[in-house]
């Protein structure tokens, strides 16, 4: 049965996905929730959560408010607090008994910006989806409304990463690899979509020649950018030595690289990935060329809509999980798919914090130097 | 790198000093923080402790996320399983059919069956109008030879009625049958901790050669249907007399309510009760209620020694009864300045009101309030700080690292309560290491 799940845990879910897209950018998100949402993204999704602020917060509903539909408690509490903190947005994400009442989020969220002049937007979460889901669009938003008008300047060799969050990339340092591996290919970072700039990074971000998603967080943003700046975008992450790969895709604007790349017909599979698909699709073809070893990319997040090379595939589940792994000779995946693996593989142990959470912080690998 | 965010605030509506402070709610509601100390006991810890039983969620993403990773990072993730509530089991009206063919395909794929599965529903169960009855009884049909403890993650219901956690302090005895009393055991019920082996009430049932059962104590499931065997039921945390309450009733049995108490009156009159239920005779033939608080005032007098005036804060977390405890170490010369907490107890409504008229200048300090994510968590002399939320939120390397009262109990609750002080005070610790593991005490694999 797809929904049930008797050992492996299962991906941070979409309303900890705003938050953790949105946590450096100075605004307020609230998570519209009676109580459990608030603490499970601080404590298991959010690693810069003991010592770097930012004002996340949950509204606490009640049953009767719930019920009786008083979405002014809601509204008062939000203005209540912007009053006293003076975010730069306000950022509404909803959760299973807001989504079932119908709560209409745009419209609280138009009221909130009319009544407090504070710039409000609402992300269409229900805590049923994935992070990518709610991360993603939250970054939609930010691109749509907090990046300036379009100038018609274009900073040659810059670009924008969009998607990155400690979800799939752990600490700002690491981070910072990403951008000094495109730097060594001769491509400066502009702004990075969302962790480690200043808010007003964003505002020069229609100046870049190009952006790169380096994961699927930055996808709907990049259409965004691409619609609003005429910014053309490449998908791919600059991981290791297949950073020369990804250099020579933005120079080229060619868009899904690795789907070109990857070993075509072989069926001799060694390596079986699993994970988030831009960043794994990005590693096999990094290990494919530099290992002459065929890679198979199993993802079981939702939005791979043409993310996925030939023969790789969504995978929903942990007993079709389980099925996908049986024939899997050398696995390299979170270590908490390890249960689920077959006895006689070889396991290498690629901790995520969208699965795992800070179980494994310690161990997490630096995904830019990784081939 | 650090950084601050927003405007600069003051603590206005975050803090109040004690005698301008309203009872129970000093603080005025709205959106909630929470900060990354997570110590406190989660419904899934207490879960845990019932032996051989597995327990199995049915939810949403989001609010499983949070469970399923609690279980995984006490090394439990192979005694809990989980269903998940997609948008079209909403849509669809199949919420029974799902929790239910869900939980039967979870245990059908188990190679050993539990004794019990604790099976928690959830807001969503309880908003469509699910019939649990139905579920219940098709599962244990299913599987006559599982015992199914009805369990609930509905924090929506909390600030109306029981909380999730009242109401599985309560669900967890329910497999308890009726069994004939053993006049020598009392059965310490609703605890996440075992009392310390010096706790007054275990001195007092051993001087009588009795034996003292609790569940943190069972090792197996006879161990645990044996808890119904107590002569005399107790329970001293807050929330597990909720359920103790209602087990007393359905087993007839004798219950008491001894909550913790920094006060020795107080504790004396509960010793005192709880030897005439025992049929112990009095008090003061088992222990000296003279030696034990000159015990307790040697400890207190020890702490003072080395603690001195340096400033002492102290939280909800690390007892029910705060301000009991500022009470207690205030008479006794210590410096309390500030005291964490977001609601007072109905229980320390006469501590309350001694400290707004002899000490009306401390400050009460929430936790949740929006400001406390951005005030400054630092000071610029020592403070030793009693509890985990108060290590956080003033920065401090000194502090008593427990929660919920931990084991403590009683004379003996003080005396240790003195000597973790002095501890804390002499040696620092790793705030940021210790106060981020949920569930203080259980294993932590972070």
């Amino acid at each position: 049965m797809r929904q049930s799940y008797r050992i492996i845990p299962i991906y941070t879910a979409d309303v900890s996905g705003v938050c953790s897209a949105l946590y450096e950018l100075g605004g307020m998100t609230v998570m519209h929730d009676p109580s459990g949402c608030n603490s499970t993204y601080n404590t298991h999704d959010e690693i810069r959560w003991y010592d770097q602020d930012s004002l996340i917060y949950i509204s606490g509903l009640t049953e009767i408010d719930a019920i009786m539909g008083n979405d002014q408690k809601f509204l008062d509490d939000i203005k209540e607090a912007a009053r006293e903190l003076h975010p730069k947005f306000i950022a509404l994400a909803g959760s299973p008994i807001p989504y079932m009442n119908g709560t209409d989020f745009p419209a609280l969220a138009q009221v909130l910006e009319e009544e407090t002049g504070i710039p409000a937007f609402a992300v269409p979460t229900n805590g049923m989806h994935d992070y990518v889901y709610g991360a993603g669009i939250a970054l939609e938003e930010i691109a749509k409304r907090f990046t300036g008008e379009k100038t018609g300047r274009i900073q040659a060799r810059t670009v924008n990463l969009l998607g990155v969050t400690p979800l799939d990339f752990g600490p700002v340092s690491h981070v910072e690899v990403l951008k000094e591996n495109l730097k060594a290919c001769g491509w400066k970072v502009l702004s990075t979509w969302a962790m480690g700039d200043e808010p007003d990074a964003f505002l020069q971000a229609g100046e870049a020649e190009v952006n790169l998603v380096v994961s699927s967080v930055g996808l709907r943003a990049a259409k965004v950018l691409e619609e609003k700046f005429g910014t053309p975008y490449v998908v791919g992450t600059p991981i290791g030595s297949y950073t020369e790969r990804i250099a020579k895709a933005l120079e080229e604007k060619e868009q899904i690289s690795y789907r070109k790349d990857r070993m075509q017909g072989r069926k001799d599979r060694k390596v079986t990935l699993i994970g988030e698909p831009v960043i794994m699709e990005s590693l096999a073809a990094g290990i494919e060329e530099k290992y002459d070893c065929r890679v198979e990319v199993l993802c079981p997040l939702e939005e791979t809509d043409g993310l996925l090379a030939d023969g790789d595939r969504w995978v929903h589940g942990e007993e079709e999980m389980e099925e996908a792994l049986k024939a899997a000779e050398i696995i390299v995946a979170d270590p908490l798919y390890k249960p689920i693996c077959p006895k006689n593989c070889e396991f290498y142990e690629l901790p995520h914090i969208a699965f795992s959470g800070r179980i494994y912080l310690k161990k997490l690998p630096v995904l830019g130097k990784l081939v | 790198m650090l950084k601050r965010v927003g405007h600069p605030v003051d603590e206005k509506g975050a803090a109040v000093a004690i005698k301008d402070a309203a009872f129970p709610v000093p603080f005025a509601p709205g959106l909630e923080f929470n900060s990354p100390v997570h110590g406190n006991w989660n419904i899934v810890h207490t879960g845990m402790l019932m032996p051989e039983a597995r327990q199995i969620y049915v939810c949403a993403d989001n609010c499983m996320r949070g469970v399923v990773l609690t279980a995984a990072e006490m090394n439990a993730a192979d005694r809990f399983s989980f269903v998940i509530v997609k948008e079209e089991n909403l849509l669809n009206g199949n919420l029974e059919d799902i929790t239910i063919e869900g939980v039967t395909d979870v245990l059908n794929k188990l190679e050993e069956k539990p004794k019990a599965v604790l099976l928690f529903t959830v807001c969503l169960h309880h908003f469509l109008g699910c019939d649990l009855e139905r579920v219940f009884q098709e599962l244990e049909e299913r599987f006559p030879e599982i015992t199914f403890i009805r369990c609930y993650m509905d924090p929506i219901m909390q600030k109306h009625g029981p909380t999730p956690d009242q109401k599985l302090r309560k669900a967890i005895y329910e497999p308890l049958p009726k069994r004939k009393a053993d006049e020598k055991a009392v059965s310490f019920l609703g605890s996440d901790f075992e009392l310390g082996k010096n706790a007054d009430l275990k001195r007092i049932v051993r001087a009588h050669q009795g034996s003292f059962r609790e569940l943190p104590g069972c090792k197996n499931w006879e161990d645990y249907l044996a808890l119904s065997e107590g002569k005399l039921f107790v329970s001293s945390y807050p929330p597990s007399k909720y359920g103790a309450e209602v087990l007393s009733k359905r087993l007839k049995r004798p219950y008491l309510y001894l909550p913790g108490s920094f006060d020795y009156e107080e504790i004396t009159a509960q010793l005192e009760n709880f030897c005439q239920a025992m049929g112990y005779g009095k008090l003061e033939e088992t222990i000296s209620v003279e030696e034990e608080i000159a015990a307790c005032e040697r400890a207190l007098e020890k702490a003072h020694e080395v603690i001195g005036d340096t400033a002492v804060a102290i939280d909800y977390l690390y007892h029910p009864r705060p301000l009991g405890l500022a009470k207690l170490l205030l008479t006794h010369g210590f410096r309390v300045t500030r005291i964490y907490l977001d609601s007072i107890s109905p229980e320390e409504k006469e501590e309350f009101g001694w400290l707004k008229e002899h000490a009306p200048e401390i400050q009460l300090i929430a936790t949740i309030q929006v400001k406390m994510r951005v005030l400054p968590r630092k000071s610029d002399e020592k403070i030793l700080a009693i509890g985990q939320k108060a290590a956080w939120f003033t920065g401090s390397p000194y502090f008593v690292n427990m929660v919920q009262g931990g084991g403590l109990y009683g004379f003996d609750g003080i005396r240790r309560t003195a000597e973790l002080m002095v501890e804390a005070f002499t040696e620092e610790k790793d705030t940021e290491d210790l106060v981020v593991r949920k569930g203080w005490g259980c294993e932590s694999c972070i």
